[in-house]
């Protein structure tokens, strides 16, 4: 049963990846990207961890990309107009693209040896303990990006104040 | 997972759900009568004593008109997010505790299932629900229904974020996300007489709930993307027939939905006085659940009856500037008591 799911979710996020990329209008490819992340969602919550499933949901698919939507909307692009394709990109592109995963799954291979694959439900950290971790372990990283985000928010409110 | 277990749950959701569209026509009766009273009218008389088939003779009329998809929309978007908007508004329900833990052959017959991140799995869902109104304001083709999908967005992004702030308050005071345990820790009472409701200490956190839960479902005083008298019908202008029904049921079900979690979170879900003999006592919990939710409803149904449509620029200010730093400010303060009342 998990096993199909898994490869039902799998082959969701690897196909609306694909048609992210495939469709020209950006309606769609951004109602694409919810899909990835909502599959996404789905495997994470699979392995055990329902708080990184739910915060998945809640900020990427639920957030940002209501925010992407909104933009799209707001400035009503078009269908995307595709000029020919460079040379360049033409002939090197599928050969960097099959590196580039050759590269991956290699580096997962090694690292990752096959016997010890990943079991169902074998997320260590419930919601109270990723709590825990944060405020005790990872208490200066925490912070510091924090601090990171309150100063981006600064920014963002500078930059969009009327000048007067 | 066994088969009976996948039996029950999807008889569990069969009930559920059948149940929770009866209510949701009874809804919109219930508010056409109150809002015909408070008006000195008498609201829906004709069909049936007072009126009651009136919600059934409302759905054969929107089943049997013709369905019209007028020329230029995006066709897909435009068919997908009707169900959109119904199916995330009755995913909702998957995780509300109707009563307490009833077991009949080892499953729990008053809750869909009782999630861990119940609380979570609640905000993602609604999180999600904006996408309905905002794809088909865009995919109508029609400046009406964009600036109706626009104005939803921006105020579900906006109001969303009170709400999720107002309800960290409950999870402060209760320690899990669980709606279970929430409404277990809310048992008991103070002194014998007050009950032991989170409403008493999170009130500034019910207080932000609610406002923000009303602008999240659209309804007055917030209900700009389908304001009247500027934008036709807003996001849902050009639609017709069952496609129309689907918002109009998705945004009386969002109502219920938010009146079950406010039931839950702030007070007490079932719990209610006890009396009588053995077999009312299984019936008993539901009923208060029942009666608290219809007073929500009633809340719902009064404020649209009393209050103007709020200005989009003061819309937009309400929720930023006064409601986001209340609900932060509730948050702090909680914790801070917690924190004096358990740490040292």
């Amino acid at each position: 049963m998990y096993e199909i799911l898994f490869f039902v979710f799998a082959a969701a996020a690897v196909g609306f990846a694909i048609n992210l990329l495939v469709q020209r209008h950006p309606i769609y490819s951004a109602i694409s990207l919810i899909g990835v992340m909502a599959s996404l969602a789905s495997l994470y919550l699979m392995l055990g961890a329902e708080f990184i499933a739910a915060v998945q949901v809640i900020v990427y698919a639920g957030a940002i990309m209501v925010l992407f939507v909104f933009v799209i909307m707001l400035l009503n692009a078009g269908v995307e107009e595709r000029t020919n394709r460079s040379r360049m990109a033409k002939q090197l592109g599928a050969p960097l693209v099959v590196l580039l995963l050759g590269l991956l799954t290699s580096l997962v291979y090694r690292n990752f040896p096959p016997d010890a694959a990943v079991r169902f439900g074998d997320f260590p950290g419930q919601t109270a303990d990723i709590g825990r971790r944060l405020y005790i372990y990872y208490m200066l990283p925490f912070e510091v990006v924090s601090i990171l985000i309150l100063v981006a928010i600064v920014g963002a409110v500078v930059l969009a104040k009327k000048e007067t | 997972m066994d088969l009976p277990f996948l039996l029950y749950t999807l008889l569990k959701i069969v009930v559920v759900v059948f149940a929770l569209l009866t209510a949701v026509a009874y809804t919109v009766w219930f508010e056409r009568k109150v809002v015909a009273h408070m008006q000195s009218r008498w609201g829906p008389t004709r069909v049936g004593p007072y009126g009651l088939l009136q919600p059934l003779a409302d759905v054969i009329k929107l089943i049997t008109k013709e369905d019209i998809t007028p020329s230029g929309v995006f066709r897909l978007v435009y068919l997908a997010a009707p169900c959109l908007a119904v199916i995330t508004a009755l995913l909702v329900f998957a995780v509300i505790p109707f009563g307490p833990r009833t077991e009949m052959g080892g499953i729990d017959i008053f809750q869909i299932t009782d999630l861990d991140i119940g609380l979570l799995f609640i905000l993602s869902v609604s999180s999600m629900g904006v996408y309905g109104i905002a794809l088909a304001g865009w995919s109508s083709n029609s400046k009406y229904s964009l600036l109706g999908g626009l104005r939803s967005s921006a105020q579900m992004i906006s109001y969303e974020l009170a709400m999720g702030l107002s309800i960290v308050g409950v999870v402060l005071l209760t320690g899990s996300l669980s709606l279970r345990q929430v409404v277990d820790n809310q048992s008991g009472s103070w002194w014998g007489i007050i009950p032991h409701w989170n409403v008493i200490p999170q009130f500034i956190g019910f207080f932000c709930y609610f406002v923000s839960a009303i602008a999240e479902t659209n309804r007055l005083p917030f209900d700009l993307p389908e304001a009247e008298t500027e934008l036709v019908a807003g996001y849902h202008t050009e639609y017709s027939s069952m496609r129309f029904a689907m918002f109009f049921l998705a945004e009386y079900t969002n109502m219920t939905a938010v009146s079950c979690v406010a039931t839950v979170l702030y007070f007490g879900g079932w719990s209610g006085p006890v009396f009588g003999p053995e077999a009312l006592q299984t019936v008993l919990p539901l009923l208060w659940f029942f009666l608290k939710v219809l007073a929500f409803l009633f809340v719902y149904v009064w404020i649209r009856g009393t209050l103007p449509r709020f200005r989009y620029d003061q819309l937009m200010a309400f929720g930023w500037k006064f409601l986001l730093p209340l609900a932060l400010a509730n948050m702090v303060l909680t914790s801070f008591v917690q924190a004096v009342r358990y740490g040292g």
